[in-house]
């Protein structure tokens, strides 16, 4: 049987080894945090972390991590950034639909954790794979923005 | 189908109704409803007290307040609970809300009559003193259980916080501490409700109640339900709207690991299984031969072609006042423009999706609920049940823009077809795969719009024709009695029939094709998200000809209507009109502005932007002021706008579903792109202070983005955009 390293617990998975690496998180796991949005990584709201670095869940099969660690929403606040700007999302009420927020965060979180001051341009360079329909993408720059405030 | 209707005159004579606006209606606390994340109805702990529909108060203080909308992004939750908090006095901290289950007798839209249901930007509206009113009749009784308790007069007590005390006897008790004794008062039949100088929570800052849980991954979408025995359905669609399953081969794709089941339904063929990819990979695995001798084949060029020709001649009268014949006849200069709208998909970042299972008296659904009243009675139609015998769970929807409030049930039903198609013998969630979702239809209408100004010797606009050819959104609906009057469709003229200038001629009709087999539907603004842009980007080239000033010519045709006006001013003084723009290097740049009053709502934006040599736009800034009656919660007002402009951007430069000899030709967000992070321009918001009734603000924002980006350009580069969503390549220098 397949074994999946999540958010630091290990997970027996009967699935095929073609299984995106999201749908053994919704429907075998049942961490949900994760969402669904589009299937070819071109929304950016199933990102989650391999090894600290962010991928779309949607095209990485199960296969391809085994042995990885993988870090989901659900596990965001164990880094002190991920608290940060979880934070800062609250702070600034970003959220409005909040389907694609997810995403959002774990990418934010990875962007803060390559680059504790950035600018606008980084921001839109790093968030740029992340689609929100709301467009609360105002409140995100400015979340990013305070949650690195915080952390400096 | 259901013999649901929607009851009311119309959505533009509900300030003057307040519909029946009866407080409150006992309840059992046994029925309590279900709430988002949960997957059941359980009640968290102990209820006491329990004064309405709207409120309960458990012994440990908690406040659970229940909301009778959908939660889509819009912040209503928050917005309803603000209301009934306030006049509970209530501490925020302890505030919890849940959705209201499916019971139109007590969680009716009051503007809709007996139906209920999330939609027109109406739930403030028609909650605003019902749920006043419910938060004061909970903390009258609080009072009233205090004052025996303590023995002092009701009047000397005060209620802050979720702290009831007497500061004279220095007595005070929490919420929880009097929920029991308050349950054995009666229900006031008069209540007062709050000075508006005495608000501590309405029009400040109550932060959203869904934050925590939409940023660590809890809150509980459809998509995320999980029920024992679920079997996930994704099925395989007609490529043609009207076409039918000829015949199929299932064997390939029963061989898939995972997959249960394969069963024809109405549209198409459902796979089940056990999980979504092995129902996915069936359904790939799927030959299916299809029906299309009935279905609809015309490409969006042909339907184009076919709504020109139709605005040639003169179509049913939606508006008229004056003669505009002689007027053009004696006009020194005519104007004339004519536009072209694609259909839009409304792409929530949720695909659609609904869980449903059959039970011993009836059937249960898990659904971002937006038309309760509607699916109810289209399901007890389905499944020969009544309407109440159909229990819904309203969750979280991730996104809808009005797709989940169809009027013919659609996605309900199809869920509904399966279960029934598998003799009810598992739990089925439906899930629409993100192609499935951007090819189901439903869609914004296309729309063809000519447009005629005639400008007499003195140079005031003296004729102004207006005619719009388009399908009609509510014919063969519940919504038609309310929306359909003499042959005219209010949401297909809403925005162009009501036109605030003060004209002394106009005449604005409607062709209403109805062979057009694409399925229609409001689409954030409905009506509104393509008559501001024609109106308000004809209206800047009047100007313009006329030798006006936009803003200043707008103001002075707008005497009637103090509140265009003030909104106007306001975004024209707080983005500098009439400054000039500081200049950047290669760039053309301008400014432009828009006007629109939608749902009853005013909004004027101020766009500025940037054209590079090769026509690549930046919107830079967008100054927007919005009149939406008492701000309730106005960091709300801002996030909607803020969002509404970047869903209305994303519309304009990207938004566009084609057809191609009858086949929808986008699928995902590589074809059919939405505004990116990058793309967003800085968006300053201002609010009009206002003791008017609260109105609409979720739409509001929308309309007006696209027709002041298009003046803008204008501004720029002197050229016209016509034809939505924009080309680059006709702005090139």
């Amino acid at each position: 049987m397949l074994q999946l390293n999540v958010n630091g617990k290990l997970y027996p998975l009967d699935v095929e080894p073609d299984t995106p690496l999201l749908w053994a998180l919704r429907d075998t796991l049942q961490l949900t945090g994760t969402k669904y949005g589009c299937g070819v990584a071109q929304c950016g709201a199933c990102t989650v972390f391999v090894d600290g670095s962010p991928q779309r869940a949607c095209v990485v099969p199960v296969s391809a991590v085994l042995g990885r660690k993988i870090t989901t929403i659900e596990a965001a606040d164990g880094s002190r950034v991920g608290k940060a700007v979880q934070a800062a999302w609250r702070k600034l009420d970003v959220v409005q639909c909040g389907y694609c927020q997810s995403g959002q965060i774990m990418s934010a979180v990875a962007l803060l954790q390559q680059n504790r001051k950035p600018s606008d341009a980084d921001i839109d360079a790093a968030m740029a794979g992340n689609l929100c329909r709301c467009a609360t993408y105002v409140r995100i720059r400015a979340a990013i923005h305070e949650a690195a405030k915080q952390l400096a | 189908m259901s013999d649901f209707r929607i009851e009311n005159v119309s959505r533009r004579q509900f300030l003057q109704g307040t519909a029946g606006l009866t407080l409150a209606f006992a309840l059992p606390a046994s029925a309590a409803p279900a709430g988002p994340g949960k997957a059941g109805g359980e009640v968290v702990g102990k209820v006491n007290f329990e004064p309405n529909a709207f409120l309960r108060i458990g012994a440990d203080g908690s406040v659970t307040i229940i909301s009778k909308h959908l939660e889509m992004g819009q912040g209503t939750y928050t917005g309803l609970a603000t209301m009934l908090a306030e006049e509970l006095d209530a501490d925020w901290n302890k505030v919890r809300i849940e959705g209201a289950p499916a019971d139109a007798s007590r969680y009716n839209n009051l503007f809709w009559g007996p139906a209920q249901g999330t939609g027109g930007s109406t739930a403030m509206a028609n909650s605003w003193e019902q749920m006043r009113k419910a938060g004061a009749a909970g903390r009258f009784m609080l009072v009233q259980a205090a004052a025996k308790r303590w023995q002092v007069p009701a009047s000397e007590i005060a209620v802050r916080d979720g702290i009831v005390s007497h500061s004279k006897s220095r007595r005070k008790a929490g919420f929880g501490e009097l929920a029991q004794a308050a349950g054995e008062e009666t229900i006031p039949s008069e209540l007062t409700l709050k000075h508006p100088r005495d608000f501590r929570l309405i029009g400040k800052h109550a932060p959203r109640k869904d934050s925590a849980d939409k940023t660590n991954g809890k809150a509980i979408f459809t998509q995320d339900i999980q029920l024992p025995g679920m079997l996930v359905a994704v099925v395989a669609h007609p490529p043609r709207f009207g076409g039918k399953v000829k015949s199929f081969d299932a064997k390939r794709a029963l061989k898939v690991k995972g997959v249960v089941e394969v069963v024809q339904i109405d549209n198409g063929v459902a796979v089940l299984a056990k999980d979504t990819w092995s129902a996915k990979k069936g359904r790939d695995a799927l030959s299916v031969d299809w029906d299309e001798s009935n279905a609809f084949k015309l490409g969006s060029e042909e339907i184009f072609a076919r709504y020109r020709e139709l605005a040639q001649t003169p179509g049913a009268v939606a508006a008229q006042q004056g003669n505009v014949e002689p007027a053009f006849a004696a006009a020194k200069t005519v104007v004339s423009a004519a536009y072209d709208f694609p259909y839009l998909a409304h792409a929530a970042m949720e695909p659609l999706n609904c869980v449903m299972r059959q039970t011993a008296d009836g059937c249960e659904v898990w659904n971002g609920e937006q038309l309760h009243t509607g699916d109810q009675h289209a399901l007890a139609g389905f499944f020969g049940i009544q309407p109440e015998q159909v229990k819904i769970h309203m969750l979280y929807a991730g996104g809808s823009f009005g797709r989940r409030a169809c009027s013919k049930s659609d996605y309900v039903l199809e869920a509904a077809q399966i279960v029934k198609a598998t003799g009810g013998k598992a739990p089925i969630k439906l899930v629409w795969l993100r192609e499935d979702d951007m090819r189901a239809g439903y869609y914004r209408p296309a729309f063809h719009h000519t447009l005629e100004a005639a400008i007499d010797a003195s140079g005031n606009i003296s004729g102004w024709r207006h005619r719009l050819v388009g399908q009609s959104i509510t014919k063969g609906t519940g919504f038609e009695g309310m929306m359909i009057k003499n042959g005219v469709d209010v949401t297909s003229v809403e925005g162009a029939a009501n036109l605030p200038y003060q004209l002394p001629n106009l005449l604005v009709d409607l062709h209403t094709p109805s062979d057009i087999g694409v399925p229609v539907l409001w689409w954030r603004s409905v009506g509104s998200s393509h008559t501001a842009y024609s109106t308000e980007t004809f209206f800047d080239q009047v100007a313009q000809v006329a030798g006006k000033d936009p803003v200043a010519l707008r103001l002075s045709l707008l005497q009637k209507h103090p509140r265009h006006a003030g909104v106007l001013k306001l975004a024209a003084e707080k983005a500098g009109w009439g400054k000039p723009l500081a200049p950047l290097a290669g760039m053309r740049r301008g400014r432009g502005v828009a006007l629109h009053e939608s749902f009853n709502s005013y909004v004027a934006q101020v766009a500025e932007v940037s054209v590079a040599a090769d026509g690549s736009l930046k919107v830079d800034r967008v100054v927007c002021a919005v009149d939406c009656g008492v701000a309730i919660n106005p960091d709300n007002i801002r996030s909607q706008v803020e969002g509404a402009i970047g869903f209305a951007l994303t519309a304009m430069l990207n938004g566009e579903i084609t057809l191609k000899e009858g086949r929808v030709e986008q699928g995902n967000f590589d074809t059919y792109p939405l505004l990116r992070i990058g793309e967003m321009p800085k968006v300053e918001v201002y609010i009009v202070p206002s003791a008017e009734k609260p109105t609409g603000i979720g739409e509001p924002g929308v309309p007006p983005l696209a027709p002041a980006v298009a003046n803008a350009i204008a501004a720029a580069t002197g050229k016209r955009i016509t034809r939505l969503p924009l080309r680059t390549e006709e702005l090139r220098a």
